[in-house]
């Protein structure tokens, strides 16, 4: 049970005025203090990743590495669910404009949904989780293992080879992850289009691209740069920060996947005000 | 004479005075000084906890003192700044207790990785050979494709030691190199330590608490109890010393 008696008598320097601090209150102070440094750690980290990331030497190879294992690696988790996502969004939309005679419509609204929101949205999420998690986990039993530090006394700079070339890998790699999810969503919605009706793919895809515009993809394009970058960063953090023993490994690539989804959502908040703003 | 004691000269590659570091509100080290000679094996023993193994990642700044000084190669390496600290790193060779190997990549990668970053430059062809020569030291040649996940603990160690000799580091920095293995790949690992120093002719510091290895490796040895440095001197010497608790450590 806590105490709520008063249990330290200290003073405000600034109002000059006596307080009496009681065990919850140290509690809320202490919890602020870990949040703020926290915070502090990660801004120092996001600023040391962009330092290296413009300082010679580039690890060329380990990057492309990278490339291989975030992009590759993830096409057939990422295709099944884009496609997936269109047959079920077609599905569900089908009653909704039915009820306004816009069936017709099915294609184009399919096509705005996937391209603006879904398919950014839903590929970082899933990349949040295997990719986040992979890295939070590799870095965090690197780090328990002490192959970090055996990199960091080797003369090497293990932000550069470990952090850079993930973070990069994950922000290039996530946007064409994206193209790809909402291709095949594209072809699984024509997919879906057809368990009900009979619509050419030629007549489909021109139905669908008459209400796409460069500014419904672009600013999905960008922001998916933006969702590759906190995949990177957040995991590399997560693992290159783990603590001893290996019960922080699965801390770290737990506290990845929870941290990096929450931010994914956070910037699409800020991407979706930003294009707003910009089409009125 | 030994020839052990013949190549050891007066000069001192390593020297902390005054070493103290804490965590939190645990002091590890109080007060520590010691020195490393030239081509001497320095033993520091101690009971676990006692801080042996914060003191060499002290020495290459994996860890920060909260106050002392730390010369290597005559450089003060607190004061280092970053490029003269990677300079220093590259003359230090740091064997892990654990082995530290890169899991992901194959022994020969391994070997590769501090090789293409200290010898920037050098040649495939010449690159192999090197792999291949100190492979060949550490007995391990054919353990070349293999994947850490494939090697056994002792392995594991060798290949270790075969990734810090390769780039010919003037110090060593041993952490416990023969724990958790038999006594017969114990003392080959011992002796491989005695052919590292004689073949490349390093300066080492062995932290150890396994007195069979010590005995094989020291040239003088050091005793840490509760972060201050407790004995100095000879092992001979140490082991007819009249206090208990250097008795019954190295019986």
């Amino acid at each position: 049970m806590k105490n709520f008696q008063p249990i330290i008598k200290a003073k405000n320097y600034t109002t000059e005025k006596s307080i009496k601090l009681t065990e919850k209150t140290i509690e809320t102070a202490e919890s602020a203090k870990s949040f703020f440094t926290s915070v502090g750690d990660f801004s120092v980290f996001i600023l040391r990743v962009i330092k290296e990331t413009f300082s010679l030497p580039f690890e060329f190879r380990e990057f492309l590495k990278q490339c291989y294992q975030i992009g590759n690696k993830s096409l057939p988790l990422v295709g099944i669910t884009g496609a997936i996502m269109g047959v079920v969004l077609t599905i569900q939309s089908r009653p909704v404009l039915n009820e306004f005679g816009a069936e017709s419509m099915l294609p184009n609204m399919v096509a705005v949904s996937l391209i603006r929101e879904i398919g950014p949205v839903i590929t970082a999420l899933i990349c949040a989780g295997k990719v986040g998690s992979g890295m939070g986990a590799e870095l965090g039993s690197m780090k328990v293992t002490e192959q970090i530090e055996a990199m960091e006394v080797s003369a090497s700079e293990p932000m550069k080879y470990l952090v850079v070339t993930r973070v990069m890998a994950a922000t290039l790699m996530i946007p064409l992850l994206v193209i790809f999810a909402d291709t095949m969503g594209m072809f699984g919605s024509w997919l879906g289009v057809n368990i009900k009706g009979d619509l050419n793919i030629a007549l489909f895809f021109s139905h669908a691209f008459s209400s796409v515009d460069f500014i419904d993809f672009i600013p999905a394009v960008i922001k998916s740069f933006f969702f590759g970058a906190v995949i990177g960063i957040v995991g590399c953090y997560k693992g290159y920060n783990a603590g001893r023993g290996t019960e922080s490994v699965g801390i770290a690539a737990n506290s990845a996947v929870v941290l990096s989804s929450l931010l994914i959502i956070i910037v699409d908040l800020i991407a979706v005000q930003i294009t707003d703003m910009m089409i009125k | 004479m030994s020839d052990k004691d013949e190549a050891v000269t007066d000069e001192k590659v390593i020297e902390v005075k005054n070493l103290s570091i804490s965590f939190g509100e645990q002091q590890v080290l109080k007060d520590l000084s010691l020195y490393l000679q030239k081509g001497e094996n320095l033993i520091v023993l101690g009971k676990s906890g006692s801080g042996k193994s914060v003191l060499i990642k002290c020495i290459t700044r994996l860890l920060q003192p909260n106050g002392g000084t730390i010369s290597v190669l005559g450089k003060n390496v607190n004061e280092a700044t970053n490029k003269e600290l990677g300079e220093l790193r590259k003359k230090i060779g740091f064997l892990f207790q654990s082995g530290a190997l890169y899991d992901s990549m194959t022994v020969k990668e391994n070997l590769q990785f501090p090789l293409r970053r200290i010898k920037k430059g050098i040649a495939a062809k010449d690159m192999q050979e090197k792999i291949e020569e100190t492979l060949e030291n550490v007995g391990l040649k054919d353990a070349l494709n293999k994947m850490p996940s494939q090697l056994s603990g002792g392995m594991r160690k060798r290949i270790a030691l075969a990734r810090t000799i390769i780039v010919d580091p003037a110090i060593m920095l041993y952490d416990e190199p023969t724990t958790g293995l038999d006594p017969i790949t114990s003392n080959e690992i011992s002796s491989l330590i005695n052919d590292v120093q004689k073949k490349y002719k390093t300066s080492s510091i062995v932290i150890t608490h396994d007195i069979a290895c010590a005995r094989l490796v020291a040239d003088r040895a050091v005793m840490i109890r509760d972060g201050e440095l407790y004995a100095e001197g000879k092992l001979e010497e140490l082991e007819k010393s009249d206090d208990e608790w250097i008795r019954s450590f190295l019986k």
